[in-house]
């Protein structure tokens, strides 16, 4: 494996995480969510993956991709459930509103913690699926 | 209430991504499984009541109104399904300890089994069509992988005609759903049944309903559709080749009763009429299949595709009790069919084949176990007192009513086969005498496990037939709110128009 691309994918991994959750976060009214998100989570891994090595991706995501799947799939169940303490139908988007430091009203809602689970869901499908090719 | 009804689909949900979690720990995974669908049992036990009580009830994903969002609903027909797909899930949990293997458990039998319980129960509860298509995927997605987990040789061979197959149904019903939007301009069910009414080209919604119908025959193996059934159900583990039994085609037909009798009731003559011959033809093809098998699975597999036709025989003749009939039909159906399989795998266990020829003298070791396979074989054949008897009658009865005597001498006819069919296994594998020594290798527990849902089961067939007049009410009362949609139409509409 080239020097070149180890020490690029050293630079890249961390912009290419950082650019996925912009993705998450933006994906509420425009282009983005949780789906591409987390395949763009999952493609920084796998570029480490292919710079470093397959057990060195492992180490560096720490859990199990197969845990992943079920965590996101987990919280996006949990999203649709906040819905009954209100005593509304499953998946009813709840809201609330908060200021930081003067910026907002943000809008905080459960259709965000859905794409998390998306997102989640995504990155250990991917995962799954590519570092279980890549150890053949 | 409105809680109950995303149950069914929650709960499976649940317990797979409890087992997923548990992946390196296959004793906790057994336990979420039966835990799971005890609960998913109780569940839809609490929803059939519920509906049975209250009437139809409706309740809007994420709160959006009606023709819009997606609405979950469940009549009694649904409701009934659903409990039916319960105690199915029950069941075969609760037989899978003992007949699972460590392999195919670990590598994800149980997560598996609970999403395709949810597909099921996703496509009983929904109201919207392409929801329907989404439910029939899980479905599909969780059955493929079911069918080849494992790796034989044997189910590699069968899944391919399955997924072909059933990638073909689908692909079908997913340009069927385009079309029909295109068309109304909505794929909400109840909307769908009063816009369809107002549709110019009465000819259009005509063919557009054979397309349904092919998707969903496929589905349903009714005739000429059924081969990759045959060729794929004895494959797989006795346990999935059960669930699969149970429930999978009867999807097919749920699908196939739910959008005749709401959607597609403009020209009854022409639709309908063929639903008929495709009934007749359906029980005809697979009873005479089931004659030139001789294995024990084989027989099973070919049966079901006979006793499709008797399902669908109902709603051909559309009257409210010849779709009571289905719906009765269907129940005592799944509770059946699942059994014999299960009993199958028992007498794979003691044997170790699923040869005809080669088992026998098993009523003069295990006169019980031979007992239990009786009860469900009398009762496919439809023999008094049980379950398939009444079945039966009702369909005969409601086809002698409105003067269909060829329909009506068909499904006698296949009647006697099937009992023919029934015989012979019992003939071969239980009277006859032979050299084979069949030995006990479980223990105790295990063997508790495999007989438990087997004696439920069967109890559950003598019971309907003994007492069979609730039962019969419920499908009345099922049949009833098919015919007259307004109720449907009104609790999923209601408020938004």
């Amino acid at each position: 494996m080239s020097l070149i691309l180890r020490t690029a994918t050293r630079f890249l991994l961390p912009l290419l995480l950082l650019f996925s959750l912009f993705l998450l976060l933006r994906g509420h009214n425009s282009p983005g969510g949780g789906f591409v998100g987390g395949l763009v989570a999952a493609a920084a891994f796998a570029l480490y993956a292919l710079a470093f090595d397959v057990a060195a991706a492992r180490q560096l995501l720490r859990i199990d991709p197969r845990q992943l799947i079920a965590v996101g799939l987990l919280v996006a169940l949990a999203s649709g459930m906040v819905a009954w303490l209100a005593r509304e139908p499953f998946m009813t988007g709840q809201w609330s509103y908060i200021t930081v430091l003067g910026i907002g009203p943000v809008p905080l809602g459960t259709p965000l913690i859905f794409d998390l689970g998306v997102y989640l869901v995504v990155v250990g499908v991917m995962l799954t699926i590519i570092l279980s090719l890549a150890e053949e | 209430m409105n809680v109950l009804l995303v149950l069914p689909i929650l709960i499976p949900l649940v317990t797979a991504v409890a087992a997923l979690l548990a992946w390196r720990w296959r004793r906790v995974q057994r336990w979420m499984s039966v835990l799971g669908a005890t609960a998913l049992l109780f569940v839809a036990l609490r929803l059939l009541t519920s509906v049975w009580r209250d009437g139809i009830q409706a309740v809007q994903m994420g709160s959006w109104p009606a023709p819009f969002g997606i609405t979950v609903v469940a009549d009694l027909f649904s409701a009934i399904m659903v409990a039916l797909a319960g105690v199915m899930g029950f069941a075969v949990a609760i037989y899978s300890l003992s007949s699972m293997d460590a392999e195919r458990e670990s590598f994800g039998y149980y997560p598996l089994l609970h999403i395709l319980l949810m597909g099921v129960c996703g496509a009983f509860l929904t109201g919207d069509m392409f929801n329907l298509y989404v439910w029939f995927e899980v479905m599909l997605m969780a059955s493929f992988v079911l069918l080849v987990l494992g790796g034989e040789r044997a189910q590699m061979e069968g899944a391919i005609k399955y997924v072909t197959l059933n990638l073909m149904s689908s692909a079908l019903f997913l340009a069927a759903v385009g079309i029909l939007y295109g068309m109304a301009g909505t794929l909400n069910m109840a909307d769908l049944a009063e816009k369809l009414k107002n549709v110019h080209h009465p000819g259009l919604v005509t063919t557009l309903s054979m397309l349904f119908l092919i998707a969903f025959g496929i589905k349903a193996a009714v005739f000429p559709l059924f081969f990759w059934l045959p060729a794929s159900y004895h494959t797989p583990p006795v346990a999935v080749s059960a669930i699969f039994a149970g429930l999978l085609t009867k999807v097919g037909v749920y699908a196939l009763i739910r959008v005749f009798t709401l959607l597609f009731v403009h020209d009854v003559g022409y639709t309908h009429r063929l639903i008929l011959v495709v009934a007749g033809l359906t029980m005809i093809t697979g009873v005479l299949g089931a004659v030139a098998q001789n294995e024990f699975r084989r027989i099973l597999s070919f049966h079901i595709v006979s006793q499709i036709g008797y399902m669908i025989m109902g709603l051909g003749l559309f009257t409210p009790l010849a779709l009571a009939g289905s719906i009765f039909y269907i129940i005592h159906h799944i509770i059946v069919k699942t059994n014999l399989f299960l009993v199958s795998g028992v007498v794979h266990r003691l044997c170790g084949t699923y040869e005809l020829k080669k088992l026998g003298g098993l009523y003069q070791v295990y006169p019980g176990l031979a007992i239990l396979f009786m009860i469900p074989a009398l009762s496919l054949a439809g023999l008094p007192p049980l379950s398939g008897f009444w079945a039966k009658l009702t369909l005969v009865q409601a086809g002698l009513e409105i003067q269909q005597y060829e329909i009506v001498a068909v499904a006698l006819a296949v009647g006697m086969l099937t009992l023919f069919s029934m015989i012979k296994i019992w003939t071969e594998a239980f009277w006859k005498p032979s050299t084979l020594n069949p030995q006990p290798s479980d223990n105790r527990r295990r063997v508790l496990n495999l007989l438990f849902p087997i004696v439920l089961l069967a109890l559950l067939t003598v019971a309907i037939g003994l007492v069979a007049q609730p039962f019969f009410a419920l499908a009345e009362r099922a049949a009833d709110q098919l015919i007259n949609p307004e109720a449907y139409i009104r609790a999923v509409l209601a408020g938004t128009s």
